[in-house]
């Protein structure tokens, strides 16, 4: 396929991807950092450049409220936000996977308040982390674009029909202009295709009622269902990144590892905090380190399996949270990817929490990390900081 | 890999500078970052903007702490010492002012805001400088960078794309290394 | 409850697929007191039934009204509303 190499933010990577895709609704409320991101897609709606109906509500919960009536009408739906955004808009955040609607939502992540801070971590996306949504996490603006494709065939496809998220950093990615790869419009639209929903409330031909009380008599079958999907999600993602891989000629998978085969001290991180890990750990073999990163993609389903089969050999692996756990045993991803591995000959798996607020995450704390846990030999789930004054 | 901080007064374009330079690098099939300081926007105070350039991808995200090149855009940020902290030891500064300076450093000096003023009408001082930046280091070709500039400005008329590109050629033919 | 559906049968997202099936809950069960026709007062003016939260009033041929008691929950309402005091509330047995 031909395309395009560009420069763009990570906020407008994401309203290009949502102009290709032409959802037939959005409906969102602004917020910092996710503005951009809807002014430029407003824009796009002002010029006749995509066929949506864009919903102006007046709060996010509103926003995902109209979303969840416009997908359960059967219309494209996608929508955008950031951090207290996505708090107020939490209940509602539920309902959509309970519903089975694939809403896709672009999250630019920022802390939650307070005190309040407008700057990246990842404490919004860690707040709707069991609601249910297949949720993406992006290096960079190329990934924010690839994974809107990927996230909305995964959540179309009936094996799944669950909402998807892709986060990307607040500002660091959001606010930056990168170099990417972007396809024509029109082949781009090809690969989503046209949607046909499974279920419709406007289908007048097979009427059906969505949304009634649900106790305990059915409630837990429909989680139970929910479940189902999910794990469903991991086998249908992996086909459209494929897809989507050899159509844009790219390596695309649920997880990338960078230098790991021979590595004994391995990073493990998301967003974009991955990319600035590749350097560090150049800078690292350099020295003569075997050092090696994971970058966690798909972030739910959490790809347990990889994460065992990549990592089970190492000899000493730290986990990067750029969200703070305050008394659980580390950060979110640290206890996952711990999880993955337990019952394995015991790697040391060392978790730090990180750029909270926005702190710039650089080479030299990655260097220090490793400088850090080099003579590391217990397995305690101690939480440690970096690049927070003492 | 070249690191560029420019350095300007919030609301001088100091970003829109940095983001041009880069679409022209990409523009010539390079890659390029570019990213301003995520501080709060504050029309007339100090701000940063910064750019990378590379034949090669780019990963990092780290903040610029040892440029290449340093540029300031405003002639009243000249004496700040910290603006050069970090400079790498063959580091160039490309400085606006109007009278011929020496910090100690490879610098170009260009009285940009005279020719924004004589062109422009107004002291938008980011393209001058611009033209001033690569002239001095050859990072972009002229031609790429005025690419940039006619789409940047298209929807401001063809009166103010030809004025910008007008000050951007003089710029180049003005600055001069000290 | 263990003869109802398993996950794997049952509609996702809670659908119902099968509208106005509300009919087939009988929730005339609930019911404590009984409404109770004077058919000698009724009026057939169909207040009650404008009322009804359950839409348990029907209309007979003769233009009075009956109470449908598989969903009549007995809440009392048509009682309470009957300008002609035709319903009387008794209670169940």
């Amino acid at each position: 396929m031909k395309q395009k190499r560009i420069g763009l933010t990570g906020a407008h990577a994401a309203a290009l991807a949502m102009k290709q895709i032409n959802p037939d609704v959005v409906a969102a409320y602004p917020i910092t950092p996710q503005t951009p991101i809807m002014e430029r897609f407003a824009e796009y709606v002002a010029n006749g450049k995509v066929d949506t109906e864009l919903i102006r509500v007046e709060s996010e919960h509103s926003a995902m409220s109209a979303c969840i009536g416009s997908s359960a009408a059967g219309a494209r739906t996608m929508t955008a936000t950031s951090a207290n955004g996505l708090a107020l808009m939490t209940e509602i955040v539920y309902i959509a996977p309970s519903y089975r609607l694939p809403i896709v939502m672009n999250l630019v992540n920022r802390a939650l308040s307070g005190p309040i801070n407008i700057h990246c971590d990842h404490s919004d996306a860690m707040l709707v982390r069991d609601s249910g949504w297949v949720m993406l996490f992006s290096e960079n603006a190329q990934e924010v674009y690839d994974n809107n494709f990927i996230a909305l065939r995964t959540a179309e496809d009936s094996r799944v029909l669950l909402p998807v998220m892709i986060n990307q950093d607040g500002f660091i990615t959001s606010h930056s202009l990168e170099t990417l790869e972007v396809g024509e419009d029109k082949e781009m639209h090809e690969f989503v295709g046209e949607y046909n929903p499974r279920y419709s409330l406007l289908d007048t031909d097979n009427p059906h009622t969505l949304g009634p009380l649900d106790l305990y008599d059915y409630y837990f079958e429909h989680k139970r269902q929910q479940a189902e999907a999910m794990m469903h999600a991991d086998r249908v993602i992996r086909e459209y990144m494929k897809q989507y891989s050899e159509l844009v000629n790219r390596p695309i998978d649920v997880v990338e590892p960078y230098r790991l085969d021979d590595a004994e001290f391995v990073y493990v991180a998301m967003n974009s905090t991955a990319g600035t890990l590749r350097v560090v750990v150049d800078m690292l073999r350099d020295k003569g380190v075997r050092a090696g990163l994971l970058k966690i993609r798909l972030y739910r389903p959490f790809p347990w399996r990889d994460v065992k089969s990549l990592l089970g050999d190492k000899h000493k692996i730290v986990v990067l949270d750029r969200a703070l756990s305050p008394g659980a045993t580390g950060g979110a991803l640290y206890q996952d990817v711990r999880s993955s591995l337990y019952g394995l000959s015991t790697p040391i798996v060392a978790g730090y929490v990180y750029g909270l607020g926005g702190r710039e995450f650089t080479e030299e704390q990655g260097l220090r990390i490793y400088e850090e846990l080099r003579d590391l030999d217990d397995n305690e789930p101690f939480q440690r900081f970096m690049g927070v004054r003492e | 890999m070249i690191e560029i901080i420019i350095h300007g007064r919030g609301g001088e374009g100091a970003k829109t500078a940095a983001f041009m330079l880069a679409e022209a690098a990409i523009l010539e099939g390079l890659y390029a970052q570019a990213f301003p300081e995520y501080g709060p926007e504050r029309s007339g105070a100090p701000v940063r903007a910064f750019v990378r350039i590379s034949d090669k991808p780019i990963y990092t995200h780290s903040p610029i702490t040892n440029p290449d090149i340093v540029v300031v855009i405003n002639p009243t940020l000249i004496d700040r010492k910290e603006n050069y902290d970090g400079l790498k030891d063959k580091g160039v500064v490309i400085l606006n002012t109007d009278k011929p300076i020496n910090l100690g450093f490879d610098e170009w000096i260009l009285d940009a805001t005279r020719i924004s003023l004589d062109t422009l009408g107004r002291p938008i001082t980011n393209i001058p400088m611009m033209g001033a930046l690569i002239r001095a280091t050859s990072i972009v070709k002229p031609e790429s960078f005025e690419e940039v500039i006619k789409t940047h400005l298209a929807g401001k008329g063809e009166e103010t794309v030809h004025k910008n590109i007008e000050a951007f050629k003089r710029s180049i033919q003005e600055v001069k290394h000290v | 409850m263990s003869n109802e559906k398993g996950w794997k049968e049952l509609p996702i997202g809670g659908r119902i697929l099968n509208p106005g099936n509300s009919k087939e809950f009988k929730t005339g069960d609930w019911r404590s007191k009984k409404p109770v026709v004077d058919k000698s007062k009724c009026t057939g003016c169909l207040l009650c039934r404008l009322y009804c939260p359950e839409n348990a009033i029907h209309i007979d041929k003769d233009g009075k009204i009956s109470i449908d008691y598989d969903h009549c929950k007995g809440c009392g309402i048509c009682s309470s509303v009957c300008p002609v005091k035709a319903i009387k509330m008794e209670e169940e047995k």
